[in-house]
């Protein structure tokens, strides 16, 4: 849990908010509660959580920015940093564990330069582990966008990332 | 879809259901959900393709599934009425299966269950479902869990109906007292003794919810449930509110199951439009409704008071307990939180009596327990079983033993809060009390068999990682304490071990159980203190051996 974040202004693009206003104004009395869905929503709309849509909560719903910066950092689903293209879900489950997926994170790395929670500099991919993702059956698995891949090994991880 | 006025109204739905039925049509069910990582949907629309192009309808019915089960074999399919198993199909045997075995009765050999050069075309005879027991799994793999007329045809809400007509509130919890059922979700806490406190405290609003946040890493037993038969959890959490006096309740499924929210969205749907949900259930003064709420990644958040946290939209964090959320809960309310596999038990219960229901398992626990069987076993998947069964039936019989030339080593059970069972107690009668005694906890099911090549230590290090990173950090005792003894083991790993570090992991264990805040610190030192019961060696050897190679973690890569 608490991840660091780091918020580096120049590299933030300037945020078109149309979309974070449309999912606010589905909330017009927006309590407490609704923080996590909408949060979500907006990080589905835009990928991540731009500084600027965090501002724009606390403006409409009252909710002070740093209690939502305490959420924001709390749950690993939410990022405040652009994420990229495609997402790599490695399972790091038990299963998965004991089946070898040590080896497919460090060849991850090795491919693409990039450690887990980060992303590419072009973009392209954003790396995360997952603790299970329900397909032990499959172990070792990983997901790529909506995509899983089971029964990895290291030669089919290179060839996947590649396809990309 | 008209809205079903009372009980009368549902039994003739069933009726008008039950008319229209077609015996004489062949079924292929397909799993769409867990099956969907293998290209299970492709194979569902060559089907249904192939259907249309041959003018199959009044002979062929294609049926997408949850989970069938033996998971190993995905894409799996059953051929029913004839009881026919093929694993392993792509979507280019769909036109073959046809031809063959739907128009001609043949076996298709390459698409059978094998074990040991064995072909097993029907399902009645592969050894992995012979010894389970499927209640609360009854309608899993059978049913489209997105057509609610699939579960009204299986008995679907005739629990809830019987209740709302001829049961009183005190007497359903009685019911489920006398039936012994105790909470899936891992503490095994009687059930109906819950209801009894939610119901006995005072408030204006009372709250029922349903824990689906699964977080352990390598169960996926509620998954299977929600995704595969999403009705039966809504008609136990109905039963359950009509007990206690709540019309609210709330669903919180984990992040990561995108197929399980869009089934439990339908199944809410439709549960609506026949009134099933909503104001006047069947004509009666009860009236419920229920929300969905997704998780947003965080283990702790599956302990109750953090789950109420969350709900509440702020950070997953536990407090103390008492007040407990059966007296003060949600918003302040009485909450009663039960796990997904509980509620999905509780139908049943009803509808065949607490008698017939306590008449399977041990002494103490009662009615079946659904695994998630997973790692170094042949047949992986997902196994339901009556309480008592040993461990043997379960990896060898049920499992089918362990792949390659390897020998069992131990199974993992409960997950980051539980232990590894060694081959000495296979023939251990699992139950609640049992699996403790032998340094394990039941858990929520998970159940992770390892083979000979498996490190014990870096086992116990790979579920303290998990721990640490996942300890919300608001006491002391479980953020320092998962943190020094990661160090540890970490150290151990890599061949730096101290003469005396196993005497300080034993130390840092007993101080983060007793003075920890909730369930997560209580329990996190479990692995630890099970592999040093039981493994003693490995720690020691790794200890002694300076500079031993950097281990397993880093090595071992076990195929099948
Ligand atoms: C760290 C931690 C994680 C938990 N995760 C889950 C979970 O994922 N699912 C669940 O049903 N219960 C989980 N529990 C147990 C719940 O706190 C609670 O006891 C349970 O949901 C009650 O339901 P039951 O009585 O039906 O088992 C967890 C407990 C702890 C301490
Ligand atoms: S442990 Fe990897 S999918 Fe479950």
């Amino acid at each position: 849990m608490h991840k660091n974040v780091t918020l580096n202004k120049e590299n933030t693009p300037s945020v078109d908010l149309t979309k974070c206003n449309t999912i606010l104004s589905k909330y017009s009395k927006a309590t407490h509660a609704d923080l996590i869905p909408i949060l979500q929503q907006i990080q589905d709309a835009y990928g991540y959580l731009p500084m600027a849509a965090l501002e724009e909560i606390t403006v409409r719903t009252r909710i002070p920015i740093s209690k939502i910066y305490g959420v924001v950092t709390f749950y690993s689903q939410f990022s405040m940093e652009p994420r990229g293209r495609h997402t790599i879900k490695v399972c790091v489950g038990t299963a998965c564990h004991i089946k070898g997926a040590p080896d497919i994170k460090k060849k991850i790395t090795e491919v693409l330069h990039i450690n887990e929670g980060e992303t590419t500099s072009d973009y392209k991919f954003t790396y995360e582990p997952v603790a299970c993702l329900g397909t032990c059956f499959l172990a070792p698995v990983m997901m790529v966008d909506g995509r899983y891949y089971g029964k990895l090994t290291i030669e089919k991880t290179e060839t996947i990332l590649k396809s990309y | 879809m008209e809205k079903l006025k009372d009980h009368d109204a549902l039994v003739k739905y069933r009726k008008s259901l039950e008319s229209k039925r077609r015996p004489d049509m062949i079924r292929v069910l397909i799993c769409t959900t867990g099956c969907r990582a293998l290209g299970a949907e492709e194979v569902y629309k060559a089907f249904k393709l192939e259907v249309e192009k041959q003018s199959l309808k009044d002979k062929l019915e294609i049926v997408d599934t949850g989970c069938q089960g033996l998971c190993a074999r995905a894409p799996v399919l059953t051929i029913e009425p004839m009881g026919i198993f093929y694993g392993r199909a792509t979507e280019t045997d769909v036109p073959e299966i046809i031809s063959r075995t739907i128009l001609k009765g043949e076996i298709i050999e390459r698409l059978c269950y094998t074990d040991a050069g064995k072909r097993t075309p029907y399902i009645r005879d592969i050894p992995f479902y012979g010894k389970q027991k499927k209640i609360v799994l009854r309608n899993c793999g059978n049913i489209d869990p997105k057509r609610i007329n699939d579960y009204i045809l299986r008995d679907g809400y005739a629990a809830l109906s019987k209740v709302l007509t001829t049961i009183k509130p005190d007497d359903v919890i009685n019911e489920v007292k006398n039936s012994g059922l105790r909470g899936r979700g891992g503490a095994g806490f009687p059930t109906g003794n819950k209801w009894e406190f939610v119901k006995k405290a005072v408030g204006d609003v009372k709250y029922i919810v349903c824990n689906g946040d699964e977080g352990d890493p390598g169960a996926f037993m509620d998954r299977a449930v929600l995704e595969g038969d999403p009705h039966s959890v809504i008609e136990g959490m109905l039963i359950g509110a009509y007990a206690i006096g709540s019309s609210k309740g709330i669903v919180y499924v984990r992040a990561e199951y995108p197929i399980a929210v869009e089934h439990l969205k339908i199944a809410i749907e439709q549960a609506k439009l026949l009134g099933l949900l909503g104001n006047n259930i069947l004509g009666s003064d009860f009236s419920f409704d229920l929300g969905i709420k997704m998780g947003a990644g965080a283990f702790v958040c599956g302990e109750e008071t953090a789950l109420i946290a969350s709900i509440e939209g702020k950070r997953g964090m536990p407090r103390p307990r008492p007040p407990f959320p059966a007296t003060s809960g949600l918003w302040g309310k009485p909450t009663n939180i039960n796990n997904v596999e509980t509620f999905a038990n509780v139908p049943i219960i009803i509808l065949k009596g607490s008698a017939f229901y306590k008449a399977i398992g041990t002494e103490t626990s009662k009615g079946t327990k659904i695994f998630a069987l997973a790692g170094n076993v042949k047949n992986t998947g997902l196994v339901e079983v009556p309480m008592g069964t040993t461990l043997r039936e379960i990896v060898f019989d049920i499992g089918g033993g362990i792949p390659g030339r390897k020998k069992f080593k131990a199974a993992q059970m409960g997950g980051p809060s539980g232990g590894c069972v060694p081959a000495q107690h296979l023939d251990l009668p699992i139950d609640y009390e049992t699996v403790k005694e032998v340094g394990a906890i039941m858990g929520s099911g998970g159940l992770i068999v390892m083979d000979d090549s498996t490190s014990m230590v870096d086992i116990a290090r790979y579920f303290m990682e998990f721990c640490q990173d996942e300890s919300c950090g608001k006491c002391v005792p479980c953020r320092v304490g998962t943190k020094r003894m990661l160090d540890i083991l970490t150290r151990i790993t890599k061949g730096q071990g101290k003469k005396d570090d196993i005497g300080l992991l034993k130390e840092l264990a007993e101080v983060t159980k007793t003075a920890s805040l909730c369930g997560l610190g209580q329990t996190a030192a479990n692995p630890v203190l099970s592999t040093i019961r039981y493994y003693l060696n490995e720690y020691e050897e790794l200890i002694n051996k300076k500079d031993a190679p950097s281990l397993p973690q880093e090595s071992q890569t076990t195929q099948t």
